[in-house]
């Protein structure tokens, strides 16, 4: 456990900085976001939620996987990177990236672009007092203290952090930034206040209800006989939810060229456009707009829990509930989806 | 970790148009390196991602079978940004290729049995792949009868001409060539639809018998009613899939049915498991 005076945190990160790249929220003109720091930059830990989701530090919503100069091409050195931190992510955030990690890391293909740099990543957590009302983490498997996907969680104690080390990372991420353990009779008092607040916070989330298993309802009938038309009534399909998500992963692969130079570019994209599944024949298999709906809330709810055993592909941020223009909200679509549950 | 996504490069042997509209060319690639080539080793039924540098990736099935050594072969429509370019192209240009990706067909699991194989417009050419690996004569030897339905728009229209005209005389195989419409008197093959030419020519099944499909989904959808008259149990027929695709390699999500992909998981699939997943191809 150590202790940060909130006026030391700069010198603090600072020092982090020379050995780690850090990335962290910052305010900006469209609210908080979450992004690289520069040198001698603070992460803003009074933030709420950061708009995007802080998934680009793994997953960049651009990625070049190839240089191309005339027919000759290469690949990144991903061998020598230095190493990254994450400092004041929250902790569905941290989970969020744990979840991606199924889809890049297969027993038949690695993705090396996300995988160095998750191996390369300490997670610093930031314990959420207050959870914004949209958040419903709690509901699926995470909340606003969870610990298990960061190496390190920080608690705001008013003028100051507490720092809980929960990994070797953490570890060597406090020890870079100078942080030093506190004497062991002052820990007891500090736990204490952590549980409480941790408490308090998971109190006061107004989304109970258990997000998890549709397990017991098979996937053709959710897929079949859910009124999916009348639950996408609204959507426009404007792609919005799954860019802000941190856990949608869906990437497009396209190549920019000017004369013989060029890049080919890992993209972030949206199932829920109608491009995306699109064969080039003409033929599509998700032409109307719900059919695509019913593709991306039956991969949250559905195809992945059922794929990995490891829940929704969901942790509860509320981005999407949040930024929806059409008001439409995963908890309800997981409601209507559990009802079926209830009936077959 | 190596990279999944870095094509091996190769060379542009040959390049031969196989259409009267020339909309559709076979590319013959060599290795650049021979290591790459041992690496790239594949079997029938399975696809790879021709990349053309600074323009783009596109999955496409293999043609050439892997006893052909040396080269690898793609039957290319020519319909977009990539495939047009690549028309474009010439012997000797280099390019690159990823893969080879999905399943293939499970060949081996299929000794003893009566094949049938349906395919339908350029979807045939992962189905030449097949043909020749089981017209090896120490493979041939392994299968029963082996009888071939494969139809075109119309005769200008049908791929490897001079291969099909061998087959064709050839001992070992029952061919039986269609086309939609031809205004030829002496058209010496079928006219009409590939599953109406496959509920009439070909054999029913004998309870071991296996049929392979592969085309465009309207030929899946009519030809699955006649492989069930025929007595075609949704076990015994495989059913090769084209969703779209980017990755090939089951991490980008676009070619989803359900949780399975269609790049990893298949192209090939058994109607009877995909009876179990939403419909989406
Ligand atoms: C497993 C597999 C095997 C295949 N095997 C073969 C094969 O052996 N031979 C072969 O010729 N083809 C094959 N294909 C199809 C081939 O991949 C496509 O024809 C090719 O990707 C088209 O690339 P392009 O860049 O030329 O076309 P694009 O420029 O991408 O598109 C061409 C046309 O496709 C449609 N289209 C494409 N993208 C969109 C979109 N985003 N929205 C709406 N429409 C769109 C449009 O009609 C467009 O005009 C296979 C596909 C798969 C998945
Ligand atoms: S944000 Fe709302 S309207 Fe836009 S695609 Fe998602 S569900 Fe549809
Ligand atoms: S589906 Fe919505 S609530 Fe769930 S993780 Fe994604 S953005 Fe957050
Ligand atoms: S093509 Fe990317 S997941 Fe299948």
């Amino acid at each position: 456990m150590i202790i940060i005076k909130k006026t030391e945190l700069a010198r603090a990160m600072a020092r982090a900085q020379d050995t780690y790249i850090l990335s962290g929220p910052v305010e900006t003109f469209h609210g908080h976001t979450f992004r690289h720091l520069e040198p001698g930059q603070t992460p803003d830990l009074s933030y709420q939620h950061t708009l995007v989701s802080p998934k680009a530090v793994v997953f960049p919503p651009s990625d070049p996987l190839l240089t191309f100069s005339g027919n000759d091409w290469t690949g990144p050195d991903l061998a020598g990177l230095p190493p990254q931190a994450a400092v004041g992510i929250r902790p569905y955030d941290a989970k969020a990236l744990h979840l991606l990690k199924y889809n890049f890391d297969t027993p038949e293909y690695k993705d090396p672009f996300f995988l160095s740099r998750f191996e390369n990543l300490t997670l610093v957590g930031l314990a959420e007092n207050q959870p914004d009302p949209a958040n419903f983490s709690t509901s699926c498997g995470t909340g606003p203290f969870d610990e298990t996907g960061l190496d390190m969680l920080l608690v705001d104690l008013g003028d100051a952090l507490a720092g809980k080390i929960l990994t070797d990372k953490g570890e060597a991420f406090a020890r870079a930034a100078g942080l030093v353990p506190i004497p062991a009779e002052k820990k007891t008092a500090v736990a204490s206040t952590i549980a409480e607040l941790k408490t308090r916070a998971e109190k006061s989330m107004t989304s109970p209800r258990e997000f998890g298993s549709l397990d017991p309802v098979s996937t053709l009938d959710l897929y079949e006989q859910a009124d999916w038309e009348a639950l996408a009534f609204g959507c426009i399909n404007c792609n919005t939810c799954t860019f802000v998500c941190p856990t949608c992963w869906c990437f497009d692969i396209q190549d920019e060229a000017r004369g013989q130079k060029g890049v080919r570019l890992k993209l972030w994209d949206s199932c829920m456009s109608a491009l995306y599944s699109a064969h080039a024949s003409g033929h599509n298999p998700r032409q109307q707009g719900w059919q695509r709906f019913r593709n991306r809330f039956m991969h949250k709810l559905k195809y992945f829990a059922d794929k990995y055993g490891a829940g929704p592909m969901c942790v509860g941020c509320g981005r999407c509930i949040r930024l929806c223009p059409a008001g439409i909200d995963i908890r309800t679509i997981h409601q209507a989806l559990s009802r079926l549950e209830a009936v077959t | 970790m190596n990279n999944p996504y870095e094509p091996y490069p190769v060379t542009i042997k040959e390049i031969k148009t196989e259409t009267a509209d020339r909309s559709l060319k076979t590319f013959t690639f060599a290795f650049i390196h021979q290591a790459d080539e041992a690496a790239f080793s594949y079997r029938s039924g399975q696809f790879a991602m021709l990349s053309v540098p600074r323009v783009g990736e596109i999955p496409i099935g293999i043609a050439s079978a892997s006893s052909e050594k040396g080269i690898v072969k793609f039957t290319v429509f020519k319909t977009g940004k990539v495939t047009t370019f690549l028309h474009n192209m010439k012997q000797g240009d280099v390019m690159g290729i990823r893969g080879p990706m999905g399943n293939g067909f499970p060949l081996e699991q299929m000794t003893k049995k009566n094949l049938l194989i349906i395919g339908g417009g350029f979807a045939f050419t992962t189905l030449r792949s097949t043909i020749i690996t089981l017209m090896q004569p120490d493979v041939r030897d392994q299968y029963g009868t082996i009888d071939v339905v494969y139809g075109a728009r119309n005769p200008g229209m049908l791929l490897y001409q001079d291969e099909l005209d061998q087959w064709c005389r050839q001992p070992g195989i029952n061919m039986h060539i269609t086309v939609d419409e031809t205004d030829d008197p002496d058209w010496p093959h079928h006219t009409g639809f590939v599953p109406a030419v496959a509920g009439e020519c070909a054999p029913e099944s004998t309870g071991n018998s296996v049929a392979i499909v592969c085309g465009p989904p309207v030929m899946i959808k009519f030809t699955r009613p006649v492989l069930a008259d025929l007595g075609y149990g949704d076990e015994n027929i495989l059913m090769s899939l084209e969703n779209r695709m980017k990755c090939g390699i089951g991490m980008c999500g676009r070619c989803n049915i359900g949780q399975e992909l269609v790049c990893r998981d298949g192209p090939v699939f058994t109607l009877a498991y995909l009876n179990k997943t939403p419909g989406e191809f």
